[in-house]
This record gives C-alpha cells, sequence and structure tokens, in this order.
C-alpha cells in the first residue's frame, strides 16, 4: 500500500478549492459587507439599499476571486509559502478592484477602497487559517487519529482465532487462507492512521474480515457487493469501510438467529465517491452496547481528514439501517489528506 | 466425578465453529476423562428440548447467543428435575466473567485450552439460585421466554405470546391465548425486568402493552373501570388508582 506521510511541514496555505475552505472566506466577506454597510447608515431602510448596490460589487467580486483561487490552488501551492502569500493576496485584491472598476455602479464604494477592504480581508483570512492550521496541529490530529483507529473488537479477535482452530484440523489450508485474512486486518489495524489508502485496498481488506466472519456465522450471514463502478484508485482513510460493516455484522447480523443480508455499495458520482452499507435491524440490536462508538470514530476521522466535504449520514429505515458516506474524489496524494485545507 | 461412567457433555454455541472447536478438545481430554457428547445445540431452546430427552452431566453453554442467550437458558435448566452442571463459554465479556469469579461460577475462555477444560469437567457443579441471580443482575436483559417445569419437563412461554400476569396468594397466572400456566417468582420483579411491555392495571396485574383492546366504564358503577385484550373476552378489573397512569402510558405509546 502507498502511504502519504504527514510530517511537521512549514505554513502552507489552504486548499481553496475545499468547501470549508469556500464557505469561511464567503461569510467572512459578506460579514464585512455588512459591517461596512452598519457603519455608513443608521436606518434599516438605508441598510437595506445600501447593502443591495454594495454587494452588486462584492458578490460578483467574491465569486470570481474564489473561483480564481481554486483554479490557481495547484500553483499557489507550489509556491513557497511567503511567495504563495504575496500572490494570493494579489488575486485577492485584484480582482476585486477590476470587477469594481468595472461594473462601477453609481453611489458604490470606489475601486481603490474596494482594493484596501480586499487587501485587509485577504490578509486577516490568511492569518486566521494559519492559526486555525495550527490549532490543529499535526501532532495533535495525527494522535488523534491513531487513538481513533486502533479499535477492534475484542470479542470478534478471540472468537475469529477459536474458528481458525476449528479448522485447522479438517482443512489446513483453509486455516491458512484465514490467518492470512487475519493478518492482514492486523496489518490494516496497526498502519499508519495519517495516511490515505487506494479504495480497492479498503474494500480487498473488507472481504478479509468477511471471510472470518463467513467462517463464524455461516449460512446467516449473507453480503450482497455492488463495486463494480467504484473507482478504486480513490483514496480514501484506512479503516473507513471495514469498522462499518463489521458494525453492521454485529447489530445486524449477531444478534438475529434468521439470516441477514448485508449490502456495500461503493460508486463515484461527479466529484464524489459514495459508500452506502445497509443491515437489517435485528430487533435485539437495540439491546446491545457499544452502538455508536465506531460511527462518532468515522464521523470525527472524515472530517478530520476532508473538513465539510465529506458527509456521514446515519438513517434506520424501518427493518433496515443505512450508512452513507460521501467523500471528495481524490487520487492525488499530494493535494488530499489530512489539514490539507489550511 | 467418578470416573467408571463417562461424563455426558451437552455442547451449547451458536457458532459452528466453536462447537467444532470443543468437540476436537473434549475428544483430546476422552483419553484422561472419559465422556461422551451427548449432542450439540445451537441455540438456548435447542439445548432446552435436548436436556427434556436426555439427561446429561455437563452443559457447556456460550453465553452470548441470539434470542435465548446462555444465562437466561441457564436459569430455565434450574427447573429441571436433575439440573446439570454448567460450565460457560465465552470469547470476551468482561462483565460476566467477573461476575463468574464473584460467584465461583466456572466458565472458559474461548479459545478454550485442553487442560483447562479438563480442570473445569473435573469439578464441574450446579448452578446455586443465589449465583443464578446475580450472574442475572450482571447481565440485565428481559429474558425472552418465562419457564415452567410441568409433567417432568421445562414448558417454555415466549414473553410476546403472554397477555396478562395476574398475582395470587403464591404464584403468578401467567395466561396466554391458548391456557394459564402458574409461575413461581413474583410479580414485582417481573415488573422491573420487563419494563414497559407490561402495564400495570391493579395491584395484582399487569398485561401485555401492545395487546390492549379496550377500556370502558364497568357497567353499574360510578368509577370502575374494565380492561379487555386482543384474543381474550374476559374483563379485567382496572383500579382507581392505575387508571390515570395506564391512560397516560396508552396515550404515549
Amino acid at each position: 500500500m502507498e502511504k502519504r506521510n504527514l510530517n511537521n511541514r512549514a505554513a502552507q496555505l489552504p486548499n481553496f478549492c475545499h468547501l470549508g475552505v469556500t464557505l469561511r472566506i464567503a461569510l467572512a466577506a459578506e460579514l464585512l459587507v455588512a459591517a461596512g454597510v452598519v457603519a455608513r447608515v443608521a436606518d434599516l431602510r438605508g441598510f437595506i439599499d445600501e447593502f443591495v448596490s454594495l454587494s452588486a460589487v462584492a458578490q460578483p467580486a467574491l465569486l470570481l476571486t474564489l473561483l480564481a483561487l481554486c483554479a490557481a490552488s495547484r500553483w499557489l501551492a507550489r509556491l513557497p509559502y511567503r511567495n504563495g502569500v504575496v500572490a494570493t493576496l494579489a488575486i485577492g485584491t485584484v480582482l476585486p478592484v477590476l470587477t469594481a472598476a468595472t461594473i462601477n455602479p453609481p453611489n458604490a464604494a470606489r475601486p481603490v477602497l474596494v482594493g484596501v477592504v480586499a487587501l485587509f480581508l485577504g490578509m486577516a483570512l490568511l492569518a486566521y487559517f494559519d492559526l486555525r492550521g495550527r490549532a490543529l496541529s499535526p501532532a495533535i490530529a495525527e494522535a488523534r487519529l491513531a487513538a481513533l483507529q486502533a479499535r477492534i473488537r475484542p470479542h470478534f479477535l478471540f472468537n475469529s482465532i477459536n474458528a481458525v482452530l476449528s479448522v485447522l484440523r479438517g482443512d489446513p489450508r483453509r486455516a491458512e487462507r484465514l490467518l492470512e485474512d487475519l493478518a492482514e486486518l492486523f496489518r490494516a489495524l496497526m498502519s499508519d492512521a495519517r495516511s490515505l489508502v487506494p479504495l480497492a485496498d479498503e474494500i480487498a481488506l473488507t472481504r478479509a474480515y468477511l471471510e472470518l466472519e463467513a467462517l463464524r456465522l455461516g449460512d446467516r450471514l449473507r453480503v450482497t457487493w455492488h463495486v463494480d463502478n467504484m473507482p478504486g484508485d480513490a483514496l480514501v482513510p484506512p479503516l473507513l469501510i471495514q469498522p462499518l460493516v463489521e458494525n453492521a455484522v454485529y447489530h445486524g447480523i449477531e444478534p438475529s438467529a434468521t439470516p441477514g443480508e448485508i449490502s456495500i455499495n461503493v460508486y463515484r458520482r461527479g466529484d464524489h465517491v459514495h459508500i452506502v452499507i445497509r443491515n437489517p435491524l435485528a430487533d435485539e440490536a437495540r439491546h446491545r452496547k457499544g452502538n455508536g462508538i465506531a460511527l462518532e470514530n468515522i464521523r470525527e476521522r472524515l472530517l478530520l481528514f476532508f473538513d465539510l466535504d465529506a458527509t456521514f449520514k446515519l438513517k434506520p429505515m424501518g427493518a433496515v439501517y443505512q450508512v452513507h458516506i460521501a467523500l471528495p474524489y481524490t487520487r492525488d496524494r499530494h493535494r488530499s489528506a489530512l489539514r490539507s485545507d489550511r | 466425578m467418578t470416573a467408571t461412567v463417562p461424563l455426558s457433555v451437552l455442547i451449547v454455541d451458536d457458532e459452528a465453529p466453536a462447537r467444532r472447536r470443543l468437540r476436537d478438545v473434549l475428544e483430546d481430554v476422552c483419553a484422561t476423562l472419559p465422556l461422551t457428547v451427548a449432542g450439540e445445540a445451537d441455540h438456548g431452546q435447542a439445548a432446552l428440548a435436548t436436556l427434556a430427552r436426555e439427561a446429561v452431566d455437563v452443559v457447556l453453554l456460550d453465553i452470548r447467543m441470539p434470542g435465548m442467550d446462555g444465562i437466561e437458558c441457564a436459569s430455565h435448566l434450574q427447573n429441571l428435575a436433575t439440573p446439570p452442571a454448567v460450565i460457560f463459554t465465552t470469547a470476551y465479556d468482561a462483565y460476566a466473567c467477573q461476575a463468574f469469579d464473584l460467584n465461583a461460577v466456572d466458565y472458559l475462555l474461548k479459545p478454550v485450552r485442553a487442560e483447562r477444560l479438563l480442570r473445569a469437567l473435573g469439578r464441574a457443579q450446579r448452578l446455586t439460585p443465589a449465583a443464578l441471580a446475580s450472574l442475572r443482575a450482571a447481565h440485565p436483559r428481559p429474558r425472552s421466554h418465562l419457564s415452567v417445569f410441568e409433567k417432568g419437563r421445562i414448558v417454555l412461554i415466549p414473553i410476546d405470546e403472554i397477555l396478562y400476569l395476574k398475582a395470587e396468594q403464591k404464584y403468578v397466572t401467567v395466561r396466554t391465548a391458548t391456557r394459564d400456566y402458574l409461575l413461581e417468582e413474583s410479580l414485582a420483579r417481573l415488573e422491573q425486568e420487563f419494563g414497559a411491555r407490561f402495564l400495570r392495571i391493579h395491584r395484582n396485574c399487569l398485561v401485555a402493552a401492545h395487546r390492549v383492546r379496550q377500556i370502558g366504564k364497568q357497567p353499574g358503577t360510578d368509577e370502575g373501570h374494565f380492561l379487555r385484550l386482543d384474543g381474550l373476552d374476559e374483563r379485567l378489573t382496572v383500579s382507581r388508582r392505575q387508571y390515570s397512569a395506564l391512560r397516560e402510558s396508552l396515550k404515549s405509546s
């Protein structure tokens, strides 16, 4: 498995294509416009008029700047930090000035004033992103990731070893394969929590895990795979799917004496990879402890890796429980992963 | 136990490989301690059915099974005229193991070692009622069935089929759609165990919440109420004290 390490690096520009970054910039700009208007007028009617006329410049300027920053983000990221900051501020100042000069509506701010405000806003935002990056320092994020990853149910571990022992005498070859599966699972559990792995590897790991469970649970466990169209090269956090499937077995299959089906559906739609896992909701699952730990764990890791670009939805649908993850489709290991949105 | 008559052992586990593994290890210790495997069961009810047909000396009982778990199964077992000794097996169960240790109940951790199994079989003994009560307390999960001992066998009553529970004198009458049973337990304990599944309508009566069909005014009285359940013609008396609480819980459900 190829890995990407995230060492303690020098200051870095945020990834301007990330939703979280874009939203934060847009929010800051809108607040600034509103604050500027409040400073100039007193009554509500005046506020609305003024806000609308200022927005006529501010909105296109903001949109244009965000688009330009996203388009230039690869190039900006390659520059040394200091030059990157200068280039970013230049884009963030020049574009609003040009926009203001082009539109030039009556009674709006002069282009020079727009430039000064945009420059200060840009500096404040870059300082904010830098501070935020420091707060989510790699050491802290890495420690959190490692703590989140290293979890396996002891119950599963001992039952699996027991199951392998049971086939050792009768079917040594199968026992060999199962021990290999177990080894693979442990390698993943002990792997570098900070790296992303190809989706195909994570699916292979989930298959190895299900081999072990199939031995234990026999006919009770039925699995349907819909992964023919998945982008195998997409990068995902390690142990993203396997724990969800383990959860599905624990809550949906184990507590029930009758057979149940788990379905795993992975596909790409546009820029996002979707992972949908469904399991039957056994009556007794409600009595089982530990529900939610694995799910919270994955939610938090998705947030650490992708910020607001990934979504994680849980949906009980009558007798079926569904987990739906959507995360950005990334193959470029130098632009993805932890804290690239600094 | 003496070695003259081979020890008969019943294996109860929901996972086939776990049963196979125990069989292998039992065969291994067979040379030291003569024993026979009386059978295998993949869940609690099947184990009880086997025990109804033939007596065994020791039951190796998995704790975590779908439906009726090991601890519930052990408590139904106690209804037998001569209950077998019970050795619990588990892959991992921190709380249960703590309770076992406290109550000197024997248990085996999976994967099971031959030596450890041999030692456990050598000193296997029946569960005492006190030990069982504290195991249930450490593993608080409502039972899936109630059980009574009738005509030399254990009769299981699924909780879902119970219409009402009524305390009288020393016993509790358990009423299902088809018949009633006498149970030696306390109504208060049953109420505590099953929580919201049953509603109290009278000092001496709990009814199945999902079977309530009708509440009406007792004819000829001012305040008295009666209640009727699905599948039963009987009119049960609702006490004045329970009436308003009953209306509340029926409204909220």
